[in-house]
Order: structure tokens, then C-alpha cells, then sequence
């Protein structure tokens, strides 16, 4: 069996078969007036604008992706029209964090 | 063939949700989506547990096809409206695999499930019980399914389109960035194939560009449309987003998409793989 395309649970704690040291992470969290926001959009455009990956957060409001080192920006879309990107840079065996409000 | 033969918008699926011989299907990986909502009187199909054979890395067969429509209460001539998550990867993914079974009244919600999300559309927790029918599928249609034998005979020859993220495409990153990278097989791409990322031919809401907008795309990045084309991905499914818009979109013949993608060819013992930029 091929293994899929959709992305594990977009919880805090890393899913237990990921080996932080051979991964580049980028987690954040969307929020609102302080709170968590789930079912917002992550859009992950590399350092072009190109798109790489999409996430939906998950009820504590976070988004995760595994990417490379490099420069990155995260675009987050939520009901009401709301677009706002935000830059990060990855590094490997490390998680970059960040919060977007929106 | 137009556009609203083959695409529909969410208005008109709340203006017909209750059509007769109307069916609309969640197709998604992870169904849990479905389970937490969903457009009203929508059936779920779950890509990896239905559609694919749990034994050999392959499609279920016509029978086994015809058990699941069946089951699922879906006539053979019943309009079919197919939308999903991730963008409608899958949804396209079924909307393809239809096709390759011959159903014929067959449609895909632009925008699928996020768009229907952003705009904070009804969603229900409700799940629809539709009588059992006696589903006729087709032989498969393999003038839109393309082997591995025909992607390594392409090459230099047809024209091949690689549909993943440029740094899949590179040989940097084995799989899409919102998945773990640990993987076996080799990384890089199909000499001579063009990368055109899927998400060229999408919006940021998960619609479709127009038909303008995609033609210049494929055509600026080097592909003769009026050549046979293959498409693939890593797995299939974008590539299947691929192939609805070359095939169904601008109506472009001998397109293919190759559903054994990266994760067949990067395996394969042998076979040429380039590295790096397209050359």
C-alpha cells in the first residue's frame, strides 16, 4: 500500500514516527482575539511563492509542515475573505515557530 | 466540451442538492472530514480503503467497483459530483477514475471542499441512506491510464509533465512538505519532463484558472498541447488535477495521467532519472 497524501494530525506534539533530526519543521498556530482557530487554511509558498503545501488546523488552532532549510512564507486563509502571509526560515533538526493572528 | 459540462460552482450545487439522479460524493483520504461535516446528502467515498485494491498495488476491479457504487447507492446514469479536500486532489483522483470506469454524467465542484469552507457554507453531520442499486461499470478506459513501460518510452518522445512541487521535482524533497520526508526510493524526475506544479493551475481558493490563463501556462513552460501528454505526481492525485485540466478543461485528446507516478518510477531498477533543474 502506497502511502497517501494527507497530512497527520495537526496536533503540538510531533506524530512519534518523525525523527526531528532529519526534519526541517515549520509549526505555528492560528488565532483569533487569543484563541485558537480551527479550520483555518496554511499554504506553505516557498522562497519563488511557489506553492508546496496545504493544511487545515486542527482544533488547538496549529499547522505543521516538513520542509527544507531555506526561507519560507506562510499563507493563511480563514472565512471572510482573510489572507496574511508571514515569513519563516526552517532549519533542519529544528522547529521554526511561529502565530498568526488574524 | 465547455466548462459547465465537466465544473460547477457552490451555488448551483445548493440550488440542485435535492435534484433527483443528483449524487454528491466527499472523496478524501481522511474521511474524518466527512464525519465532522459535510454538504447535505453527500456520500463519502474514502480513497485508500475503497478505491484502491487492500492486496496488489492497483485499482479495485470492475466487479469490486461496481460493489462499491452500488453499495453506495449510485445508478450508472446518475449525475455524479465529486468534491474533496487538499484541494480536490482526490476528488479529481475520482473524478478520473469515473471516467476510467465509464461513468459518463460526472462533475467536479471548483473550489471542492475549501472553498465551500471559506465561504461558510452549510455543512451537516447528517449521513444520507440511499437504497442499494445494481451498478454497471465499464471495461477500463486506457486511453487515460498510462504504465510505466509508455512514461520510459515518452521520454524525448511525448510530452511528460511533472505536477510536483519544484523541489520534489529537483530531487531535494521526496514528498509534499506537510508530510514526514522519510521515504526509500530515489529522488528526481522523469528525463524531459517539464515541471508545472499543479497549484500553477489553481487559485489560492482551490478554483481552477480559466482556460486562457492554463493554456498559456502549459504552453510557456514548453509543452506542445498538440502532442500526447502524460502527467504524473508522486502517487497519482495531482497529477489527476493535472489531467481534468488538460483533458476535461481545455479538451485537449491523448492526455494521460500515470496513476503508478514517482512512487513507481523512483523504484523502478534501471530506468533513466534526472536530477536538478529541467534541461
Amino acid at each position: 500500500m502506497t502511502d497517501g497524501c494527507a497530512a497527520p494530525a495537526q496536533t503540538a506534539s510531533l506524530p512519534a514516527t518523525v525523527d526531528l533530526a532529519n526534519e526541517a519543521v515549520i509549526q505555528g498556530t492560528v488565532v483569533r482575539d487569543g484563541a485558537p482557530v480551527a479550520g483555518a487554511y496554511a499554504r506553505l509558498l516557498d522562497a519563488t511563492g511557489e506553492f508546496t503545501g496545504e493544511v487545515v488546523t486542527g482544533d488547538e488552532g496549529i499547522f505543521r509542515f516538513f520542509a527544507a532549510p531555506g526561507d519560507w512564507t506562510v499563507r493563511v486563509l480563514a472565512p471572510g475573505g482573510v489572507s496574511t502571509d508571514s515569513n519563516v526560515v526552517a532549519a533542519t533538526g529544528e522547529i521554526a515557530s511561529l502565530e498568526v493572528a488574524i | 466540451m465547455g466548462r459547465s459540462d465537466v465544473l460547477v460552482d457552490a451555488g448551483w450545487v445548493e440550488d440542485h442538492l435535492n435534484d433527483p439522479g443528483l449524487v454528491l460524493v466527499e472523496v478524501d483520504e481522511d474521511t474524518s472530514a466527512y464525519d465532522k461535516g459535510h454538504i447535505r446528502g453527500a456520500v463519502k467515498i474514502d480513497w485508500k480503503n475503497e478505491l484502491q485494491d487492500p492486496v496488489r498495488r492497483d485499482f479495485v476491479d470492475k466487479t469490486g467497483f461496481e460493489q462499491l457504487l452500488s453499495g453506495k447507492g449510485i445508478a450508472s446514469d446518475d449525475l455524479v459530483i465529486l468534491y474533496g479536500g487538499n484541494n480536490n486532489w482526490f476528488a479529481a483522483y475520482a473524478y478520473w477514475y469515473f471516467k476510467l470506469y465509464g461513468h459518463d454524467k460526472v462533475k467536479l465542484l471548483d473550489g471542492g471542499r475549501k472553498k465551500w469552507e471559506l465561504e461558510s457554507r452549510e455543512l451537516v453531520t447528517d449521513v444520507p441512506t440511499r437504497p442499494a442499486t445494481t451498478y454497471q461499470a465499464k471495461e477500463q478506459d486506457t486511453a487515460i491510464r498510462a504504465f510505466r513501460d509508455e512514461v520510459v518510452a515518452a521520454i524525448g518522445t511525448k510530452g511528460l509533465i511533472d505536477v510536483r512541487s519544484p523541489d520534489e521535482f529537483i530531487g531535494k524533497l521526496l514528498a509534499p512538505a506537510h508530510l514526514p520526508q522519510e521515504q526509500a526510493q530515489r529522488a528526481g524526475h522523469v528525463p524531459t519532463a517539464r515541471n508545472i506544479p499543479w497549484s500553477k493551475a489553481a487559485n489560492d481558493d482551490g478554483t481552477f484558472r480559466s482556460d486562457e490563463e492554463l493554456r498559456a501556462l502549459y504552453s510557456e513552460a514548453g509543452v506542445d498541447l498538440s502532442k500526447p501528454i502524460i502527467a504524473y505526481c508522486r502517487i497519482g492525485e495531482r497529477s489527476s488535477h493535472t489531467w481534468f485540466a488538460l483533458h476535461e478543461l481545455l479538451g485537449l485528446s491523448g492526455v494521460k495521467n500515470y496513476d503508478g507516478s514517482w512512487t513507481e518510477y523512483g523504484s523502478l531498477v534501471g530506468v533513466p532519472i534526472e536530477l536538478g533543474e529541467a534541461k
